[in-house]
């Protein structure tokens, strides 16, 4: 068998596709419950459940927002919540055009011998996991590896586990008829210009890409979700037209025309930066021929947050301006923003943390 | 084996763990390999040429043009001669290739001519350089430097592809005698198999040639043929081919081959030619195309097929099949056989009818010309242009 060709491969195309719709894009809303225990402290927001699910309620409510969104990662918790009045999130988003998605990874693990480089964990069991997911609605998935840059990073062997690792989650989640998407996360950390991460993310993309072909993984049934290519969170800016170049010119080195979309991560940036450089890649003249769009964590929701401050009568501010940057990065996706979305509080803000952990 | 061109890019830790000499290949199809990574500060790519060789292949690779192959080694011309009873001696091979490359206005059709080492250095009998024809002609030539195929020991009777020894300087001496692209053509044989180790033999041999290659100025024409021969059905060969390009590019990606700086020379995706089930052009397009959007980079500016037997007709009528709609390459021909069939018979080594010759050339040339645009109709083919030329256990 040359790709997988079970039950669920047109299913599979079809979804995927539709993720890759111009226009829109996907709303990263699976921060573990530790990780999202941060954002809510950083607004004075004590971490319970009650809190988490007022959160996404918020987000996935907000007036007129669901239509640039093609998707909404969860994390396990929130695929069964509901609203206030009883309504199942994964309801309330198909009903509005949204697949919801479901974060399978377990988290990242050193790997021995090598100077603090991680794999990804979450195969075990993965394949009932799946299942349940697909019964509970869930459509699409995410596996997030990660990979840095340093004087002797990524080494072949941190390259050769994550890509095998994302290529083992892919096949497993094909069988089970979620869409994966493939997540090869190289840190934005370090001194380093961006000819070197265009290097690195070329080389890590095409082991990716053996991998997955090696695996059989059905290439139009998946999603890509790289970093751009920048230079390093320490290393003097570059305008967007010189991330566009770098970030397509890798993709067309290594991504096959098969693949319908590349999901860009943020991986730090500020909510104004993303939208930006996603803008200036959808607007680079040159053979693209996969859908460039979104699936922002960060940098949707930074400016959200700091307007709700957990308080319901700021509600329906948070959700003004969670709107504002939904519709900025669904005009990003079609190369048409203009720059105008009035910049929340902390819209320009950096979101880079060093060495972040999920 | 490879090993000391690969040190040359990057710098080695004096605590690297492998060992000397070590050969490079991977034992496993996932990729594990024996030795440290030590990342350059930046990865080399292609030296000096960098922009001449995307320049090159961005021309060749032009709109409704596509590749001559005339570079048959003696004895294939040889065989070429015999058919139309002429005898195989140098006269006779330089007439031949003189009247190819002489057609007027052939450079409107045609983009590369791929020539053989003989034919590089020769001259038409006015004194004329082949290679200075060519180039007035606005036709880039090329040249073929694999040493031919030879049995690879440790498989199921198949084949591996000669010519890396003294690669780097023979092609700079091609570069010096004019040639702008270069061709290395490998096969896999699916009645075979195709073991592993021929396939991973086959895709290494092509990256480690194109890396020479480009290193020196060519542009590498990158040609994996999968074998018409046998009984398998389309999605047989359409399964082995996904296996030999994942590899093939994989390896390229490894050695730093410029994807912007090369060609591609794959078969297209047919059933055996022993296959009771047949299969129609739409089908053989839609096989061929799913293919490529699956294994090519977008990155790589043309895909040019080659013909394998096919008869004229059915090679041009699959090309035009494959593009009805837009791609992300420049998808066209690189045609021997498929070309020059009706012209050798028309020619018959007869002076008189060079012309005539020349015409057929030219009328085949039109055809896929028209092909690579998506709008060739069909209307007034000969009979000698739709006959197969399929030779079981081809040799070239």
């Amino acid at each position: 068998m040359s790709a997988y060709q079970g039950k669920y491969a047109d299913e599979l195309c079809a979804n995927a596709a539709y993720i890759g719709t111009p226009g829109k894009g996907i709303l990263a809303a699976d921060e573990s419950t530790g990780t999202i225990g941060k954002r809510l402290s950083s607004i004075n927001v004590e971490n319970v459940e009650e809190n988490r699910r007022a959160l996404r309620e918020l987000l996935f409510t907000t007036p007129g927002a669901l239509q640039y969104l093609s998707g909404v990662i969860l994390f396990e918790e929130t695929l069964y919540q509901k609203t206030h009045d009883g309504k199942p999130f994964v309801d309330l988003l198909k009903e509005n055009g949204v697949l919801p998605g479901i974060k399978v990874d377990k988290g990242t693990v050193e790997l021995a011998g090598t100077n603090g480089e991680t794999t990804t964990q979450g195969l075990d069991g993965l394949a009932q996991r799946c299942q349940k997911y697909y019964e509970a609605g869930a459509r699409f998935a995410k596996w997030r590896a990660v990979l840095k840059i340093g004087p002797t990073e990524p080494s072949q062997l941190a390259i050769n586990e994550n890509a095998n690792g994302l290529a083992r989650y892919a096949i497993i989640c094909q069988e089970n008829g979620l869409v994966p998407i493939v997540e090869p996360e190289i840190l934005v950390d370090g001194p380093h210009d961006i000819l070197k991460c265009a290097d690195v993310t070329e080389r890590v993309l095409a082991a990716v890409y053996k991998a997955l072909n090696d695996h059989h993984v059905l290439l139009e049934g998946t999603l890509l979700k790289p970093n751009m290519v920048t230079p390093g969170s320490e290393a003097p800016k570059v305008a967007p037209e010189v991330i566009a170049e770098h970030t397509v010119r890798a993709l067309q080195r290594t991504m096959p025309a098969a693949v319908p979309a590349v999901v860009f991560l943020s991986g730090g940036q500020s909510e104004e930066q993303a939208t930006i450089n996603l803008n200036a890649m959808n607007k680079y003249k040159g053979k693209k021929p996969w859908t460039l769009s979104f699936s922002f964590g960060r940098a949707l929701q930074q400016s959200t947050l700091k307007a709700w401050g957990g308080k319901k009568e700021n509600v329906q501010k948070a959700q003004a301006a969670f709107l504002a940057r939904a519709k900025a990065n669904s005009e990003a996706t079609l190369g048409t923003y203009k720059g105008d979305a009035t910049l929340g509080e902390g819209a320009s803000e950096s979101l880079h943390v060093k060495d972040y952990k999920y | 084996m490879a090993s000391a061109s690969l040190l040359k890019s990057s710098p080695v830790l004096d605590k690297s763990e492998w060992v000397k000499g070590q050969t490079l290949r991977q034992p496993s199809v996932s990729v594990v390999r024996c030795l440290p990574y030590a990342p350059s500060p930046l990865t080399i790519r292609a030296g000096s040429y960098a922009d001449e060789l995307v320049k090159t292949a961005k021309i060749v690779a032009s709109p409704g043009r596509g590749i001559l192959a005339m570079d048959e080694s003696n004895a294939t011309c040889g065989k070429r001669l015999a058919s139309i009873g002429l005898e195989n001696t140098e006269a006779n091979r330089q007439a031949y290739r003189t009247l190819l490359v002489s057609v007027p206005g052939l450079g409107n059709y045609i983009s590369g001519a791929i020539l053989f080492e003989e034919t590089l250095y020769q001259s038409t009998t006015d004194g004329k350089k082949i290679v200075d024809i060519l180039v007035e002609q606005k036709i880039v030539p090329g040249i073929k430097v694999d040493k031919g195929l030879v049995p690879l020991a440790g498989s199921n009777n198949e084949s591996w592809c000669q010519g890396l020894d003294g690669l780097a300087s023979r092609t700079a001496a091609y570069y010096q005698q004019g040639a702008r692209f270069a061709k290395w053509r490998t096969v896999v044989s699916i009645p075979n198999g195709p073991t592993e180790l021929a396939v991973k033999e086959a895709a290494w041999g092509l990256a480690r040639y194109a890396a020479i290659s480009q290193d020196n100025g060519l542009v590498p024409i990158v040609e994996p043929e999968i074998l018409l021969d046998g009984e398998h059905g389309i999605e047989r060969t359409f399964e082995v081919a996904q296996k030999v390009w994942a590899e093939v590019f994989f390896y390229l990606a490894e050695n730093n081959v410029l994807f912007e700086g090369i060609l591609l020379k794959p078969s297209m995706v047919t059933p055996g030619a022993e296959c009771k089930e047949r299969n129609t052009p739409q089908q053989i397009a839609d096989y061929t195309l799913k293919l490529l959007q699956r294994r090519i980079p977008p990155a790589v500016p043309g895909i040019m097929f080659l013909s394998g037997g096919q008869s004229e007709v059915e090679a041009t009528l699959n090309l035009n099949a494959m593009n009805q709609s837009p791609n992300p390459w420049h998808v066209s021909f690189s045609y021997a056989r498929a070309l020059q069939n009706t012209c050798l018979k028309t020619w018959g080594g007869r002076p008189e009818n060079v012309k005539a010759a020349q015409e057929a050339l030219l009328i085949r040339a039109k055809a896929n010309s028209l092909a690579q645009l998506g709008k060739y109709t069909g209307e007034g083919e000969s009979e000698e242009a739709k006959k197969g030329m399929f030779v079981k256990g081809y040799v070239y």
